[in-house]
Formats: structure tokens, sequence, C-alpha cells
């Protein structure tokens, strides 16, 4: 970790402690915007971190951002911060400056309807992805969406559907590989959030396994309890281990073919590691009121956002297959 | 806690020259008819193909020149076996001593010991066994009850050891033997004694494996007389070497790619168009592999800072072992083919021996269940 990622990690732990409490969480999830957290992580650079300082943002690259992106899910913290990420990468490309507003992304279906917009009520603009005739296209649009559906993720993040119709468009850029992009940026961020609370259910299943005493002894001292947690440890590491490839190759383009091995490998780590936490914390950890569930949730929730490991794994598979058995071990060792 | 680390790592500028040579000899010995890539190619011993690459250099890569060694760098050497395992190269004869043996004479063998015998590993022509587990002492190494007895100029061993892989074939196998009665301290009185297989008193027994193969035997030892400068490290630092080289032992490619070529065969198979369910399957190996090389390669950056990642490594293994027994199983399910032994086409029979060899995977220098121990330990349980 360079000192600039402990500045960091040291300032979104501050944050998180002061200020993103459990009531904070629960009136997220009942619709309530943290403001107030939302302007701290603003004050700090958090919301633009991937834009120069002299646009308001914290001037990091891809990678140091995406590890603060890993520490505020450790944090499960509610605030459409991976979103202002990728919408800001989007932007970038397509050659549209960045609000300094909270963002939304989100890809228009056939109908010109938006699906499952992360925090899209929420967001002052919204960047949605658009395929007509003439090929994708980004567009920037500003003002209140009409609401399609008021849906929530398995984490009560909001994730509703929205149309543009009632919204200003204040830009429109051709982007060729728009929608290729939105996966890719997308994809990332997920699965950096999800190797960040893979970190955070392991951390808290240990401490759990070492407290909690049954049959004269904690249930860490047992075998079986012991080898769960030793699989756990296996997927939180498995998890870290696949993101930094993605993110040490990627000096700032992200390489598709190693986002889509993260996703794919993290995304199925997710739902292991969530199950096994919840094994080892029993009846407490299925209660509102422990916190694994700001954990579990988000990984049961984010594996399945951006493309599930089965989308990513056809997306490999049909990739190394076309290009033939004898490419395969030359084309691993290259990456 | 222990913080498991699985720092990133870059290979040396060389890699890529190094694994261009290496990917070229490979496809010479292949062309040239002297093997046909193979499933646990490591477990494949030919001498003939071990002296070759010794000639290449390909052994004791890390070991001092004084040695007869190549002096490159930890991540070269996994450059090179990476590719040799790739390529399904039958490297078994040597690699048991190139792997850890050697290091171990390197860092504990007398100044004898390593003049004998590292340079003739080097070369190609000097093989080793490991002689740990005996019949009651399997995974609970402490255990062992074969004695050592100090005599006139060295120690006579007496007792027996099991699952000794190559005993056959090598020219070497190190021994755990106790030296000390069992005292409370399981872990003290234990002293490793590096062998010569033509010595007198040693008899060796095949013990035929599930598929019928002759790997692995039984070595019975009987008042063995071994020279005080064959004893590795001191008298009674047994576990601490034994424990010391687990790292070396268990995060290598060797433990995640035993069953590389059944998947590039098995691609050949299905074809460049797999169906939806097909290519999940193959992506899903595939992304297993890839992030398994990452961590494995990490371990090999570690080891060469002079780290001693015992903890990762057993991660490592737990995770890879399980994906080389995956491999098969996904395959036969996806192509509905019969297994097969003997006279049959080469896919049918290929699915079948590797199989047949699956469960060794996961038992072999190390049991998953004691992998997992270890990582519990690691996590502050035990």
């Amino acid at each position: 970790m360079s000192t600039l990622d402990a500045i960091f990690v040291e300032t979104i732990d501050r944050l998180c402690e002061d200020q993103a409490g459990r009531e904070l969480r629960e009136g997220a999830e009942q619709g309530r915007w943290p403001a107030g957290l939302w302007a701290a992580f603003r004050d700090v650079g958090l919301t633009r971190c991937l834009l120069p300082e002299d646009e308001g943002g914290a001037g990091l690259d891809l990678e140091a951002a995406m590890r603060a992106l890993r520490r505020c899910a450790m944090h499960a913290v509610p605030l459409p911060l991976a979103e202002s990420m990728i919408a800001s990468r989007l932007l970038q490309a397509a050659g549209i400056d960045v609000p300094d507003a909270v963002l939304a992304v989100g890809a228009a279906d056939t109908q010109g309807q938006v699906p499952r917009v992360a925090w899209g009520e929420q967001a002052g603009f919204l960047v949605v992805v658009e395929s007509g005739p003439k090929g994708e296209a980004l567009a920037l649009y500003e003002g209140a969406p009409r609401v399609v559906s008021r849906a929530r993720n398995l984490a009560g993040e909001p994730r509703p559907t929205l149309a543009t119709d009632a919204m200003r468009c204040v830009a429109r850029q051709a982007l060729t590989d728009a929608s290729e992009l939105l996966m890719r940026y997308g994809a990332l961020a997920r699965s950096v959030q999800m190797a960040g609370a893979l970190e955070r259910a392991l951390q808290l299943s240990l401490q759990y396994a070492n407290e909690r005493v049954q049959f004269g002894r904690p249930i860490g001292k047992f075998q079986a309890v012991q080898h769960l947690l030793a699989q756990q440890a296996s997927h939180a590491a498995a998890a870290s281990a696949a993101c930094d490839a993605a993110l040490d190759a990627s000096a700032g383009h992200p390489d598709p073919f190693l986002v889509a091995v993260a996703k794919a490998r993290v995304s199925e780590a997710a739902g292991q590691g969530a199950d096994i936490a919840h094994q080892v914390h029993g009846a407490m950890g299925f209660t509102r009121e422990h916190s694994l569930h700001n954990v579990t949730r988000r990984l049961y929730a984010w594996r399945d956002e951006y493309g599930n490991e089965v989308w990513w794994q056809r997306w490999i598979g049909r990739r190394v297959s076309a290009q033939g058995a004898d490419a395969l071990w030359p084309m691993l060792t290259a990456l | 806690m222990h913080e498991f680390r699985f720092d990133p790592v870059s290979l040396p500028e060389s890699a890529g020259a190094l694994r261009e040579e290496v990917r070229a000899f490979v496809a010479r010995q292949v062309a040239e008819g002297r093997f046909e890539p193979r499933v646990n190619s490591w477990g494949s011993r030919d001498p003939e193909f071990s002296r070759a690459c010794g000639r290449q250099g390909y052994i004791g890569m890390c070991w001092p020149r004084q040695y007869g060694g190549h002096e490159r760098s930890a991540l070269e050497r996994y450059v090179v076996i990476e590719e040799l395992l790739a390529g399904g190269a039958p490297v078994g004869a040597h690699w048991v001593a190139d792997r850890q043996s050697g290091n171990q004479i390197l860092r504990h063998g007398s100044e004898r010991a390593r003049r004998l015998i590292l340079p003739r590993i080097v070369a190609g022509e000097c093989y080793f066994s490991i002689g740990m587990s005996e019949p009651d002492s399997g995974s609970d190494l402490a255990a062992v009850r074969t004695r050592a007895t100090k005599v006139e100029g060295g120690w006579s061993i007496s007792g027996s050891k099991v699952w000794t892989s190559g005993a056959h074939t090598s020219h070497y196998l190190i021994a755990l033997a106790r030296t000390a009665p069992l005292e409370e301290d399981r872990h003290a009185g234990m002293t490793q004694f590096i062998v010569d297989m033509a010595s007198p008193g040693i008899t060796t027994r095949p013990i035929y494996n599930l598929y019928g193969g002759h790997d692995f035997n039984e070595v019975i030892f009987d008042d063995c007389v071994v020279e005080d400068d064959m004893v590795l490290g001191g008298v009674g630092a047994g576990w601490r070497m034994v424990t010391g080289e687990l790292a070396f032992e268990r995060s290598g490619p060797d433990r995640f790619m035993s069953t590389f070529q059944l998947l590039l065969e098995s691609l050949r198979q299905i074809g460049p168009r797999p169906d939806d369910h097909a290519a999940a399957e193959i992506g899903r190996l595939i992304a297993h592999l890839a992030t398994l090389r990452r961590m494995s390669t990490s371990i090999a950056g570690q080891l060469d800072r002079g780290g001693n990642p015992a903890v990762e490594a057993a991660l490592v293994k737990d995770i890879g072992t399980g994906l080389e027994r995956e491999i098969p199983e996904v395959f036969r399910r996806l192509l509905g083919v019969e297994p097969s032994l003997g006279d049959s086409p080469a896919y049918p029979e290929n699915l079948g021996m590797t199989i047949l060899r699956s469960p060794s995977f996961t038992i072999r220098g190390g049991t998953r269940e004691i992998l997992r121990g270890m990582i519990a330990r690691g996590l502050g349980l035990r």
C-alpha cells in the first residue's frame, strides 16, 4: 500500500466510524439520502477521486481509487461511490465534462428505459449508454427522472428503473464501445467491493468464532468450524488476488480478460464466503441486529450486478475456445 | 491473526526470453518423439529427459555455481518449471531433488554432501525420494518410529517408511528418524538423514497403486548405516527442517497444473464454438487457474525475498489441488465420454487415467484436512 492509499484508508475508516452508523444505514435502505455522509466524502475528494485536483477531485489513479472503494465496501458505506467512478470513467472516455454532483449510470434498453440504476433517484445526473442505428453513444441527463419501478437489490440499495423522457440531455457523444466499457468498469468496481466485503465477513467470522462459547470452549476450537473458516479465508484470498491481478495490469485501462477473470472468480467466492460466514455465525448472524448482514447481503447482491459469474465465465470460455487450446498457455502467461 | 499476503510480483526481465527458450526446448523434444505431453507429468520419471533438462540448465537453477548451480532467481526457476509442466514434460525423475531435497542439502547439509550430491542433481543424474510417512505415521508426522542410533562414525537406522514415491529408482532418500525417545515435546528428537539407496540394510518393495501403477513403495531399514556428515542440519533439528520446506513443496505450479494437459485435450474435443454451458464451465476453470497462478507466483516472489510463506502455500495447495480434481470431473460430465483403460482412443483413456490419479492430488504432500488445519492456525484459531 502506498502512502497515499494509507491516507485514504485512514480517512475512510474515520468517516465511517464517525458518521456511518446503524441508523444511517437503515435510513438509507428506507430511501433517506445520507446527504451529510456524501458531503463528508465530497470534502475529502472521494466522490470525484478519479478527477484531477484542479477539478475538485483527488487525482487518484484507477488502482488507488479501487483500493479506496474496497475499503468503503468493508464498511458497507451506503453511497454511490462506485457509480461515480464508473460514470466518471465513461464520461472521460466520451470527452464529456464530469459534473460535480451525485452521478448515476446505466444502459438504456430497447424501450428507452434504464433498468436497475444504482441510486438513480438520488443522483443529480444520469449517464446513459444508448445504442441506436448509428452505433453506441453516451448521454448525460440532468433533472428528475420518471420512475418506472422502485426495486432495491438484496442489500436494500436502490435500483430503480428509470425513464429519461422528463430529463434534459446536456451532452451526447458517440462512444463505440460504451456498453463494453460500462460492463468492464462496473465488473471491476463490484469485484473490488466484493473483495472488501469478503475480508470484512472473514474478520467478523473469526471474531465470532473466538468469542462464542459452546460445549465449554470457543466454537473456533472445533475442527469442523476451523475448516469452514479456512475455506472462507481461501475464498477471501482468491478474491483479493483476482482483483489485484486486474488492477496491477491496468495502468489506467483495465485488461478486459483480467476483469472477466476477476468478476467470474470473485462472484463465485462471494456467495460461498457469505454462506460460510452465516454458517459460522449461526442464528446470531441471521438477525438484523448483528452487523454481518451489511456485508453478506451486499455479497449476495453484487455478485449478480454487471454480469454474474456465469456471464463472465461464458465470456472467458468463448474467447479461450475460439483461440484454441494451443493459444491458452501463451495467453495466460502474457497477462 | 496472520495476515495472508499475496503481494504482486513482477517477473524479471529475463523471464520472457527464458520462457521462449523452454517452450522451444519442449516443442523440440515433442517433435523428436522423446515424450508425449501427459497428465501428472511431474509423476512421470524419464531419466533421459531429466538429463536433457540438466544440459539445458533447468535443474538447480537457484543454487550457487560452486555446486554446479546456475544462480538464477526463484522467479526464473518458476518460469522454467511452469513451462515444463504446461508442456506436460516428464520431469518426475528429478522433481523432488530439484524442488526440495537439493535445497535442504544446500542449506543444511555438510560440505561433503553438497559437493558429492548437488552437481549430480544439477546434471539430471541424481534423484531423491522423501522418507517421511510410516505405517503408523502419515499426517501425524511426529509419530515416526524409525530409529537412528549412534554408532562409530555415523548412525544406524532401523524402521520402515511407506508411500515412498520413486524409491525404486531414486539414488537417495531423505529419511526422518527419531534420534531421541519420544518426550513431552513430540517435535523434539527427530533428525533427517541423507540415505544412499545403494547402502546395505535397505529393502524396497513396491506398493501398487489404485490404477495398478508402481509409483510408491515400502522401504525397510535394517541397521542401515549413514555417515555423520550425511546428517542434515543438527541432530534433533528434523522437525524444524521438515516444516521449513513446506512452502517450497506446496506452493508451486505442480499443485494446480497436474491435469492441465487434460484441460487442453478437452478444449480440443469441444472445439472453437462451445455451447453456453460448456463455455461457462471452461471459463470457470480458466478463471480459477489464472487466479491460482497469480497466488503461486506471489509465493515464489516471497521465497525469492527470503520469506517463508508456509500458510499461504497451504492455502494455494488446498485450492489448487481442488482445481486439479475438478478438471476431469467437469469434462466427464460435459463430454459424456465413457472413461476407458487400455485399448481405446486417446481421449477416453486420458480421462480415465486422470480420474484414477485424482484422489492422490488432495492427499500427497499434505492432505486437504491437514492444510485446512494449518490455515486455521494461521488465522489464530489453534
